[in-house]
């Protein structure tokens, strides 16, 4: 639809790689990673994980709240948005929030109404003064990338003017016993789209994206637009044909006025599991986007869940504020059936449009248009 | 200013099947169709499926929450939904609750003290139900799973409207569905461009008249 630009006016990304946007951007350059090798009991498992300094430590929040508050208050400060403004919404992203709690506590009432989204989401709001209901989306992998789409919408509709979004998940032994239990982690460092991938790397981290219609920012990159869809196949395993992130590509591009010919880059899931790879390989193909550049960011950030909509949107937008869009670590040899052109060297690239796509269980998939 | 703008333009739409699922009681449209106050909540849900004669085996593999919301699904769309005249890709979901998936989540995490059950993780994510419902239907349209302390109507209403008004969907299943331990409650609403013999007109105000019911 018509209606208000959105543009980004400021944004954050706080991972094991880096505590701003800028860190975060220096660290890739030097091809630095968060993917590390660590024990548990007795099996090593490579991921991106904070060390256990990393959070101030305040009893008030658990390091999932803490996470989200500092990655806010990194893209809050850039911005100067008075938040005591009605015209601003707070949309949070999380697949699992709180749920290590279950790990140490016992299973009450008291702790169930602690673990909930929305008491992490409240705290949140008041630590900030946020005057409107949090919006919180927990739909698996693609959350991050349908928070940025919610709140785009939620502005071009004119139902606020901006949007701060964030979205934060960490690793704990609940996380990564599930992975574990479905043979979906790789034993090395993940390798996205190549011929000997074999799972994935999990990762935890936060991105925060602040959003606006407002004329000031009217030099800004834009959230174009959006598009979702189901695969109504399997709860737990992609489509077999990639009709439906097709689907969810075209409508994204359909929303933002553009055809597969105005994307320059693509910034992936790429989780380097076989089946997403492929499926996503082939949706790419459907698309028409076989030739575009694309990078998975997976093996600098792990798989960071209900972040990853975030983060590597984010980096993304600042490599086509910088011209400069990194390789996909861990990929060598193609091994998709459908080629898609991967990047395996950082490219260099004055992109004018960039989509960002996204998987994830329960069939969902999503798609995000950002343009100059 | 633009809010009303937007309305002016807005296709109307109708609520032309609902269907709750709580405390013992399945309502559709406002009438009482089954009650079985005896039950424990599991048990309740197969009773549930049995006195529906849903036939759809994969029902038994499902966490709670799926159950919960694959059988409110059910009810809703029988008799009052015709798939034929719509395109996949333009039927879709908003769903939310307040509980996640955590019903589901404390059963995986018992599970990881013995053996972690991957058929226990899958369920760990409170989108898995549309998951389902999308399957169960061939439904592949635009949906989301939000969290709210309660039920948000105008937010719920909000969505369906920009979805369904801007060409994204045809038609939207929207609503609750929630599972914790012994409280379960599930409202699902049929939104459609057209009226049938028992439909009222989509809004916050008619969905929270059944959801409060």
């Amino acid at each position: 639809m018509s209606g208000q630009s959105v543009y980004i006016i400021a944004d954050n990304v706080f991972a094991p790689l880096g505590k701003t946007t800028a860190e975060n951007f220096a660290n890739l350059k030097q091809n630095l990673s968060g993917v590390k090798q660590h024990q548990h009991s007795t099996q090593a498992y490579f991921a991106a994980l904070f060390d256990d300094d990393s959070f101030a430590d305040d009893p008030n929040y658990t390091k999932f709240e803490s996470l989200a508050i500092v990655s806010i208050n990194e893209a809050l400060n850039q911005s100067g948005l008075d938040l005591s403004d009605e015209k601003t919404v707070l949309i949070i992203s999380s697949t699992k929030g709180n749920v290590s709690l279950l790990e140490t506590g016992k299973n009450t009432p008291e702790l169930q109404q602690r673990i909930a989204l929305s008491a992490s989401a409240k705290l949140i709001a008041e630590h900030f003064g946020f005057v409107n209901e949090p919006v919180i989306i927990s739909n698996a992998c693609v959350s991050g990338v349908m928070a940025i789409i919610a709140g785009m919408r939620l502005i071009k509709s004119g139902q606020y003017e901006n949007a701060v979004i964030v979205g934060a998940d960490v690793i704990s032994e609940f996380v990564l016993s599930g992975f574990r239990s479905f043979q979906a982690l790789s034993p090395e460092v993940c390798r996205p789209f190549d011929k000997s991938r074999d799972g994935l790397n999990l990762g935890e981290g936060a991105g925060t994206i602040i959003l606006s219609s407002n004329q000031e920012y009217s030099g800004n990159i834009k959230v174009l637009g959006g598009g979702i869809s189901n695969d109504a196949n399997h709860i737990s395993g992609p489509s077999r044909t990639g009709k439906e992130l097709a689907y969810a590509i075209e409508q994204s591009l359909k929303d933002a006025n553009l055809s597969a010919g105005d994307i320059d880059f693509i910034s992936a899931h790429g989780t380097a599991t076989v089946y997403n790879d492929e499926m996503e390989a082939n949706a790419i193909s459907l698309s028409g986007l076989e030739s575009v550049p694309l990078n998975s960011l997976k093996g600098y950030y792990g798989h960071t869940l209900g972040a990853a909509g975030l983060i590597e949107s984010i980096i993304s937008l600042q490599s086509m504020k910088e011209d400069i869009f990194f390789p996909t670590p861990g990929f060598e040899e193609q091994g998709v059936t459908r080629p898609v052109n991967v990047s395996a060297q950082p490219v260099r690239l004055s992109a004018k449009n960039i989509l960002k796509t996204a998987s994830g269980f329960g069939g969902c998939n999503a798609a995000v248009v950002f343009g100059k | 200013m633009d809010e009303r703008h937007f309305t002016t333009l807005s296709a109307e739409k109708y609520i032309t099947s609902s269907c709750a699922i709580s405390k013992g009681v399945v309502l559709k449209d406002g009438e009482r169709l089954f009650e079985n106050d005896g039950a424990n909540a599991a048990a309740f849900m197969v009773s549930v499926y049995q006195h529906f004669q849903v036939s759809y085996p994969k029902f038994y593999k499902m966490d709670n929450l799926g159950k919960l919301g694959l059988l409110t699904s059910e009810i809703l769309l029988k008799n009052s939904f015709n798939k034929e005249q719509y395109q996949p890709e333009k039927v879709g979901l908003v769903l939310a609750n307040k509980n996640s998936s955590l019903d589901d989540d404390i059963k995986y995490w018992d599970s990881v003290k013995d053996i972690a059950s991957p058929s226990l993780f899958v369920y760990t994510l409170p989108n898995i139900v549309i998951g389902e419902i999308c399957i169960r239907n061939g439904f592949k349209g635009e949906h989301a799973f939000y969290i709210q302390q309660n039920f948000d109507a105008d937010f719920i209403a909000n969505q369906v409207n920009y979805l369904v008004d801007n060409d994204i969907l045809d038609a939207c299943i929207c609503g609750w569905a929630d599972f914790l331990e012994q409280e379960y409650k599930a409202v699902f609403f049929l939104v459609e461009k057209k009226t049938n013999g028992s439909s009222v007109v989509f809004s916050s105000g008619n969905m929270n008249n059944v959801f409060n019911k």
